[in-house]
């Protein structure tokens, strides 16, 4: 019984947090406070997801987002010098729209999960094996297919953004890795052979009465 | 109340993993000015204890003790966050670190996943602090060091797919248990992934900015990098987490490619060195850990572009041909899984 009063003290917790930081993402001023609200967000998400036993949908969401695409996002805002005024100006005017499409969004998931599914706890093992065991053997037998054309879907978008962003520049230096290290030192450098004898030692200075035992 | 016993001993079990870490920290910065001096023909720390063995802890309470000065424009709250960000993941990532078998805090399915997506935390750390500081050198190093931490891991990662294809499992202790084996040593994964194994030590030290891959710091370009602004027990704390992410890294390869806890001489019919136990995982820690330090003492720092290449451009190739090749071993069963 307190097993689950603590889990449901965890769940309310981590909640309390994602939503509080999803709030701070469109609120505080700081741009760069605002993208790690964003990271705290999804990281109180993954905590709820580790709640409900999907221990793979949770470490992926911080894998992937918190851990590469946030990082990108932070280093994007960091880098840019945004003016924040004119984009605050339409807070207040905007706020109906975007809580009448939050509205419709919330029904729209409502719609799609059914509310009855909220009744009905998750087992521990949903099929028998863990989460990921489960999930790796749908991927690669079931839906192979579907699977390699959604990674063939998301390589064509990468190369196309490359494709995109990649201008010819002509003043860029390039480097021939190769050629570098197949450099002979003896046409860079003046290679002096010198004999490995020590010249003959100098006559010592004449210091009569130090030397007296 | 029995909850109450849980909490504790979990507790208790937490504290004799990080406590001995910290302690490790210290005692590995001693070893690394022992070595170093060694090789610099040098006596390294020699006044203080036994062999020097006090400096470590000497230098601990210096810092601890000393003043931490805040930048004028530094974003204060960001600025006092970032090492603790960066010490965090730091220690949490010992909780799927078996030590022997079944000695383990918690013995999770996902113990990888875990593990990357406490390491792929890190970075912020060292972003942040770059950034709070509101200093050219800091904000340089922390760029160089995010993007050299991000295109590390990916290498890391695929290094780690191709154990897991071998191993079938994202549990740590499985994949200990699965290079058991009557031969020994020539049972363990760095035989057949052995460009992997490379591979994996090399992101290791690029991952954990050490050198020959710490342009994040490059005191001769830099000064230091992303700490730069940092004094006191502030700089400790991520002087802390870079030793214990090192002393992690030693760890990790021990587990993954060197057969953690199982003995090189198992099935050999060789007495006591035949038997599997955490000795053999803290020797082979103490060798790789060592190894991090050669390397420091050996190679010239890198130049950046250089790093840039040798991940994207040599490690990312070889990585997807081996991930490849180890699909190809698993399917024909070339190599020997478990007992």
């Amino acid at each position: 019984m307190t097993h689950q009063i603590f889990q449901m003290v965890c769940f309310v917790f981590f909640a309390a947090v994602a939503v509080g930081a999803a709030l701070a993402v469109i609120s505080v001023k700081n741009t760069v406070h605002a993208v790690l609200s964003l990271v705290l967000t999804f990281f109180s998400a993954a905590c709820l997801w580790m709640l409900a036993q999907a221990e793979f949908l949770a470490l992926a969401l911080v894998v992937v987002y918190v851990g590469a695409v946030m990082v990108l996002f932070l280093f994007v805002v960091m880098m840019l010098d945004i003016n924040l005024e004119p984009l605050r100006e339409g807070f207040t005017r905007y706020l109906p729209v975007g809580i009448a499409a939050a509205a419709i969004m919330l029904v729209e998931m409502l719609g799609i999960i059914g509310v009855k599914t909220f009744e009905v706890l998750p087992g521990p093992n949903p099929a028998g094996t863990s989460n990921i065991q489960w999930l790796g053997e749908a991927l690669f037998r079931q839906f192979l297919l579907p699977f390699e054309i959604a990674a063939v879907i998301l390589t064509v978008g990468l190369v196309s953004a490359v494709v995109l962003a990649l201008r010819v520049r002509t003043f860029s230096k390039r480097q021939n890795p190769a050629a570098q290290s197949a450099t002979d030192p003896a046409t860079r450098l003046r290679m002096v052979k010198m004999q490995a004898v020590a010249p003959p030692a100098p006559a010592p200075a004449p210091d009569n009465e130090a030397t007296q035992p | 109340m029995n909850d109450a016993i849980i909490f504790g001993l979990t507790l208790g079990k937490i504290l004799a993993i990080a406590v001995p870490v910290i302690i490790t920290v210290a005692m590995y910065v001693w070893w690394e000015r022992k070595v170093i001096g060694w090789m610099h023909v040098r006596m390294g720390p020699n006044k203080i204890g036994p062999f020097g063995l006090l400096q470590a802890f000497a230098d601990v309470f210096k810092l601890l003790f000393k003043e931490i000065i805040v930048p004028t424009n530094a974003n204060r709250f960001l600025y006092f966050i970032a090492p603790m960000l960066s010490v965090v993941p730091a220690l949490a990532v010992w909780a799927v670190v078996p030590f022997d078998h079944g000695l383990v805090l918690s013995n999770v399915n996902a113990g990888v996943l875990y593990l990357l997506a406490m390491s792929s935390l890190g970075v912020y750390g060292i972003i942040l602090a770059g950034w709070a500081s509101n200093s050219r050198y800091a904000l340089l190093g922390s760029m160089r060091s995010a993007a050299q931490m991000i295109s590390y891991e990916i290498c890391i990662g695929m290094a780690l797919v191709t154990v897991l294809t071998l191993a079938g499992s994202l549990n740590f202790s499985a994949i200990v248990e699965a290079q058991a084996g009557g031969k020994g040593l020539f049972d363990w994964f760095w035989l057949p992934l052995l460009p992997m194994f490379f591979v994996f030590y090399i992101s290791g030290v690029a991952e954990t900015n050490r050198l020959p891959f710490d342009v994040a710091e490059g005191e001769s370009e830099i000064v230091a990098g992303f700490h730069v602004e940092y004094s006191g027990s502030a700089f400790a704390l991520f002087f802390l987490a870079e030793y214990a992410n090192m002393i992690l890294m030693s760890f990790l390869v021990s587990i993954l490619f060197m057969g953690g806890w199982l003995s090189p001489f198992q099935g050999w019919h060789l007495g006591w060195l035949s038997v599997p136990g955490w000795w053999w995982l803290f020797a082979k820690f103490f060798f790789f850990a060592t190894s991090l330090l050669w390397l420091r003492a050996t190679f010239p720092r890198y130049r950046y572009d250089q790093i840039m290449r040798l991940g994207w451009k040599v490690f990312i190739p070889i990585s997807i041909v081996w991930i490849f090749v180890a699909g190809i071993f698993k399917y024909f069963g070339v190599v020997t899984i478990g007992h």
